[in-house]
């Protein structure tokens, strides 16, 4: 396919504007000018729209085909859900922000806080901030809060650790040590969660928290956490939910509810909203009432009245973490995905997404390792390990069901696992869906013994083949055209 | 030859007069897979043993390299900015990472000689 700068024609145009009847505007002045023509395509109309058509075709998305990322919930967005942030888009979002503002968006407004004591609800918490514009900003803004906890009490030099287990994902040593906290690293025990005993090791009186993922990265639902909570809480360390596994409990367990003092929410992950291509996220934090004095501000609260007002004179805030109210877009749609499906339906998301993804391990386990068999909750976690004895690596499956027409399940994580294949097909797909799946694995599986060259040379079928992604990675050459 | 001595986060270490020479083993760099990029610290830097000393990042994954023994770095393989493929190819050789001046020479007892590394290997 040729790059739409190579079709381009000189002379050739989509529009041609009439000649202008009325005088010109005053010059701009000399060093505004640009010297020479901006290098744009010369393309028609009908090119134009051709090339970007035939572009997005080649896009792949949970609205063509099955998308079973690991870890990254690729769950389907409602279109009804497009439809209720649509409702909003007209709005200013100064207008909050303006003094006496608020009496004209109580509906904005209501709906935040709405939103809030949902999720509140949802995930044991007392309060929740919708600033944070993703989850790892939520993660930042947990951690931040946990600090001025600290702080608050005076024990801020003390407090000096935070602990996470080696299955976590990496943003959360990273959001710890941005912080200024030094982490603890606890290895996993053989049976899947994070090694009791070695974290009884770790903690001591300057651990400020413990960051978990439940159920973690394998999938897995640490039963120790009572106690783990019990542990940390003995030496004034508050307990983080990394609520990036949240679709697998919704309605069955509330972290507030076993110890955990804060948590952030992927929206994008549990409530039906979109992944951005790096565009519009959200990562609410809920938090318990002991961490509330130190929420961003402005918090909307609601009178005596039940009208909804910003309250933004807190002297333990740690401040803004985001223009506004965070996205607030993705609120909207989060809103309705709650409201739509209900208590009832926020359960049945969770039994079915752990049926699904137990239904795929049962299935494929005879073909792939599985490093820790037990009942899984969300997702599930195999290794290529018997097809590294053909030469076949965890990427060359997921290049060969790219030639099948599936996105590839996330591979080389977690790093605990040895060539990981983590699978998490959610809640909304059909057991026709996963069986097609299944076969389609079970063939890699059996490719591999008998025509691993296939494998290796996979995918033959895509626009481009099998990139170099070494090359990719060492020789950076990035640039704009033009 | 100096003598190499070992971590179980699969560093090595070569100790002449003072200075330690610091890399990773041939079998992280062939677990890592190509690697693409290797954060270096700066001269000056004190790190205690076991402290994280580097970054490097592969295909696959970023790990941090943690130094096997306390001391200042005094020298860095600028090499390694512009062709990180050199630790895939001699890991235990031109791919070494870090010089340091070693604080404590007794703290080799914490770690592990080539025969007791290649027996840790095959426990893995």
């Amino acid at each position: 396919m040729q790059l739409i700068y190579e079709q381009s024609v000189a002379g050739r145009r989509g529009v041609r504007l009439p000649v202008s009847d009325v005088p010109a505007a005053t010059a701009l002045p000399d060093n505004l000018l640009r010297r020479e023509p901006a290098a744009l395509a010369e393309v028609s109309e009908l090119d134009l729209v051709r090339h970007f058509t035939n572009l997005s075709r080649r896009n792949y998305s949970l609205d063509t085909n099955f998308y079973p990322l690991g870890s990254c919930t690729m769950k389907y967005n409602a279109k009804a859900l497009e439809n209720a942030a649509g409702l909003f888009s007209s709005f200013h979002p100064m207008t909050a922000l303006l003094p006496g503002g608020a009496e004209f968006c109580q509906g904005s407004l209501g709906l935040l806080y709405d939103l809030g004591q949902m999720l509140a609800d949802i995930t044991g918490m007392d309060e929740v901030t919708t600033q944070p514009l993703a989850g790892a900003h939520g993660e930042m803004t947990g951690i931040l809060l946990i600090a001025a906890y600290h702080a608050a009490k005076g024990n801020k030099a003390k407090k000096k650790y935070v602990v996470v287990p080696d299955s976590s994902h990496g943003t959360n040593p990273a959001s710890a040590a941005i912080a200024g906290y030094e982490v603890i690293t606890v290895p996993t025990a053989p049976y899947g969660d994070m090694d009791i005993e070695l974290f009884k090791k770790a903690m001591n009186d300057e651990v400020a928290a413990v960051m978990m993922t439940c159920p973690n990265t394998l999938g897995l639902f640490n039963p120790h956490i009572q106690e783990i909570s019990d542990i940390a809480h003995g030496h004034d360390a508050l307990m983080y939910y990394d609520g990036a596994n949240l679709n697998a409990i919704m309605g069955k367990v509330k972290p507030g509810d076993v110890g955990f003092d804060v948590i952030h929410v992927n929206l994008h992950k549990t409530f039906g909203t979109p992944h951005g291509g790096g565009g519009p996220g959200a990562g609410p934090v809920g938090v318990k009432k002991a961490l509330i004095p130190f929420l961003p501000q402005p918090r909307i609260v609601m009178d005596d009245d039940g009208q909804f007002l910003l309250e933004d004179h807190n002297p333990g805030s740690i401040g803004r973490t985001a223009n506004f109210f965070g996205n607030f877009g993705v609120m909207a749609k989060a809103y309705a995905y709650i409201i739509m499906l209900g208590r009832e339906g926020l359960i049945r998301v969770s039994e079915q997404a752990v049926l699904n993804a137990n239904y795929i391990k049962e299935r494929l386990k005879a073909y792939y390792d599985l490093p820790y068999d037990t009942t899984c909750m969300h997702e599930c976690v195999f290794s290529a390990g018997k097809q590294l004895e053909h030469g076949v690596h965890a990427i060359d499956i997921a290049k060969f069901l790219i030639d099948k027409g599936y996105h590839p399940p996330t591979v080389y994580f977690p790093l605990i696992v040895k060539e990981a294949i983590m699978i998490e097909p959610t809640e909304t797909e059909s057991k026709a869906t996963l069986d097609a799946f299944i076969e389609v694995m079970i063939e890699a599986a059996l490719a591999a013994q008998t025509n691993p060259q296939q494998l290796l040379d996979a995918p033959l079928t895509t626009p481009v083949g099998r990139l170099d992604e070494t090359k990719a990675a060492r020789e950076q050459n990035v640039c704009c055209i033009g | 030859m100096a003598e190499m001595f070992f971590t179980k986060e699969h560093e090595w270490v070569k100790v002449k007069e003072g200075i330690g020479a610091i890399g990773i083993s041939d079998h992280a760099a062939h677990e890592l897979g190509d690697i693409t990029f290797v954060e270096l610290p700066k001269i000056g830097k004190t790190v205690k043993q076991f402290e994280v000393l580097a970054a490097i990042e592969s295909v696959k994954a970023a790990s941090d390299i943690f130094s096997p023994l306390s001391g200042t770095v005094v020298k860095i393989n600028q090499a390694l900015e512009d062709a990180p493929e050199i630790v895939n190819e001699s890991a235990e050789d031109a791919g070494w990472m870090v010089w340091i001046e070693i604080t404590d020479e007794s703290e080799l007892k914490n770690l592990m000689t080539q025969e007791q590394y290649s027996d840790y290997l095959k426990t893995l």
